[in-house]
């Protein structure tokens, strides 16, 4: 783990219907590279319209996020081209019906990144064969079961290099049997240094994989620290009480 | 048995052979299959463009508020249009709205051909606009996400990844909406079109027969009908031929 700050979060305020609704009430956070930052919170605490809002598919109400240096919430900045820097994964998959496994996965590097298609193609296999999948380029995403669908929509993201990957409870919709074969590619994943931000109920793969988890309630950051110390003595009592529902 | 083909003989030499009236129908046919064919590109054209600013106007109007701007009021003034030209089209009846074109718009033109074809696309343009609507706004809007997650625009999400799909979504009610074109035609006769409706009618007026010439009219549509339907289904069975 380097100290090069990936992401820094300053006042991140997030409010629906004119302040009615306050999904996020300040949150100040640094994300450094090579960190496997876990989110884990109660059901509506704000944990996936954060990590939503670290790309910008949730417009923040207040505050600054700072991707690389770069303030990405300035309306007046490209938010297109450092979205190519920032892979995310959705709990639906949200793999591209009309389009093969393959052609999911080099859309963006062709289109965005110009690569030739032969070139992007042969990538592509690279990390479908990664992933145990390469025999699953020519489908279409329906005929593949949910495990195998998020690991393609990991790959996809994969293919266009991103600094960060975003994971909005990747295995939440998956049958309870699939789980594994995600979490596997999500920890091969953080042990080739990827960065990652991660929302999950999945305690096992926080206290494993993770290097920092935030527990969060109420739209801010409640608790935060390494793994061991958060599941083993958590300070809070919120985090207590919610560990002892999950656990 | 006899009589009775000696009888369906002489009307058939009655109606379609003397004076070649059946000349008349094929005319009529051709300025039907025109008006259709012309009004149908206009209706698409003009549907995807109106279906675009709204669209557009409802996904994106937050973000563009937020960020203020030119853009977001230009926008704004687009779908105002649109939603006004939709209300007009949609609660006008045809015939009114072709009457209106033919006599008062387009007064001074003779030939209703043209005017016949700007107007029946005009009118198709808003059913085609909201049915395109319609297919943008259900694709699953995780879709969407997806392709702007990637770092794909506004616009190239909807190219590769929305329309595509909601194109395929669309395309039984806008077959519908082609079948419903091709019949809306036949009220070209109230601005002195000779259409294949007017084509039969005419012959009908000067042999005092009615049977067969209305018969043979509504026989053609339903060829016209059934071939175009025939054409959506193998359309259609090619896209999902992809998924599954």
């Amino acid at each position: 783990m380097s100290d090069n700050v990936l992401l820094e979060i300053k006042g991140l305020k997030k409010h629906y219907r004119n302040g009615t609704i306050k999904a996020l009430n300040g949150i100040d956070c640094t994300i450094k590279q090579g960190e496997v930052v876990v989110i884990i919170g109660p059901s509506g605490c704000g944990k996936s319209t954060f990590l939503r809002s670290l790309n910008l598919l949730e417009l923040p109400t207040e505050g600054e996020i700072l991707f690389e240096g770069i303030e990405i919430t300035d309306p007046k900045i490209d938010i297109n081209r450092h979205r190519q820097k920032i892979g995310m994964v959705f709990q639906q998959f949200n793999l591209f019906h009309n389009l093969n496994i393959l052609d999911n996965i080099t859309l963006a590097p062709i289109k965005l990144l110009k690569k030739p298609k032969a070139q992007a193609e042969q990538e592509a296999m690279q990390l479908l064969e990664r992933v145990g999948l390469a025999d699953r380029a020519a489908v279409y995403p329906s005929q593949l079961s949910g495990g195998q669908k998020q690991r393609i929509a990991i790959v996809r993201a994969l293919a266009m290099k991103p600094d960060v990957m975003l994971f909005d409870e990747p295995t939440s919709a998956l049958d309870p049997e699939m789980v594994g074969e995600v979490l596997d590619v999500m920890k091969e994943l953080a042990q080739s240094g990827m960065t990652m931000v991660v929302v999950t109920h999945e305690m096992g793969f926080a206290r494993e994989v993770g290097t920092r988890v935030l527990f969060m309630k109420d739209g801010t950051i409640m608790e935060e620290g390494d793994p061991h110390t958060f599941f083993d003595a958590p300070k809070t009592e919120h985090a207590r009480n919610f560990l002892a529902k999950v656990l | 048995m006899k009589e009775m083909f000696a009888d369906l003989s002489a009307q058939v030499k009655l109606c379609f052979l003397n004076d070649d009236r059946w000349k008349m129908l094929v005319k009529g046919l051709g300025a039907t299959l025109q008006i259709t064919a012309v009004a149908l590109l206009i209706g698409i054209v003009l549907g995807i463009i109106v279906a675009a600013v709204r669209s557009s106007y409802d996904k994106n109007k937050e973000t563009m508020k937020a960020h203020g701007g030119i853009g977001y009021v230009l926008l704004s003034i687009a779908n105002a249009i649109c939603k006004l030209y939709l209300t007009i089209i949609r609660g006008t009846p045809t015939v009114v709205q072709l009457l209106i074109f033919y006599f008062i718009i387009f007064a001074k033109m003779s030939d209703g051909v043209p005017v016949a074809m700007i107007c029946f696309g005009i009118n198709s343009g808003a059913y085609v606009a909201e049915i395109f609507r319609s297919g943008i706004m259900s694709t699953d809007n995780g879709q969407f996400e997806a392709g702007r997650s990637l770092g794909f625009s506004y616009i190239q999400t909807m190219r590769y990844i929305v329309i595509p799909q909601a194109f395929k979504t669309v395309l039984p009610t806008l077959c519908n909406e082609f079948i419903v074109l091709i019949k809306e035609t036949s009220i070209a006769g109230y601005v002195g079109i000779m259409d294949l409706t007017k084509a039969g009618d005419l012959i009908r007026g000067r042999t005092f027969s009615a049977f067969l010439p209305l018969l043979t009219v509504a026989a053609i549509y339903l060829i016209l009908v059934v071939l175009l339907t025939w054409l959506v289904g193998k359309l259609e069975r090619r896209l999902r031929k992809n998924e599954r």
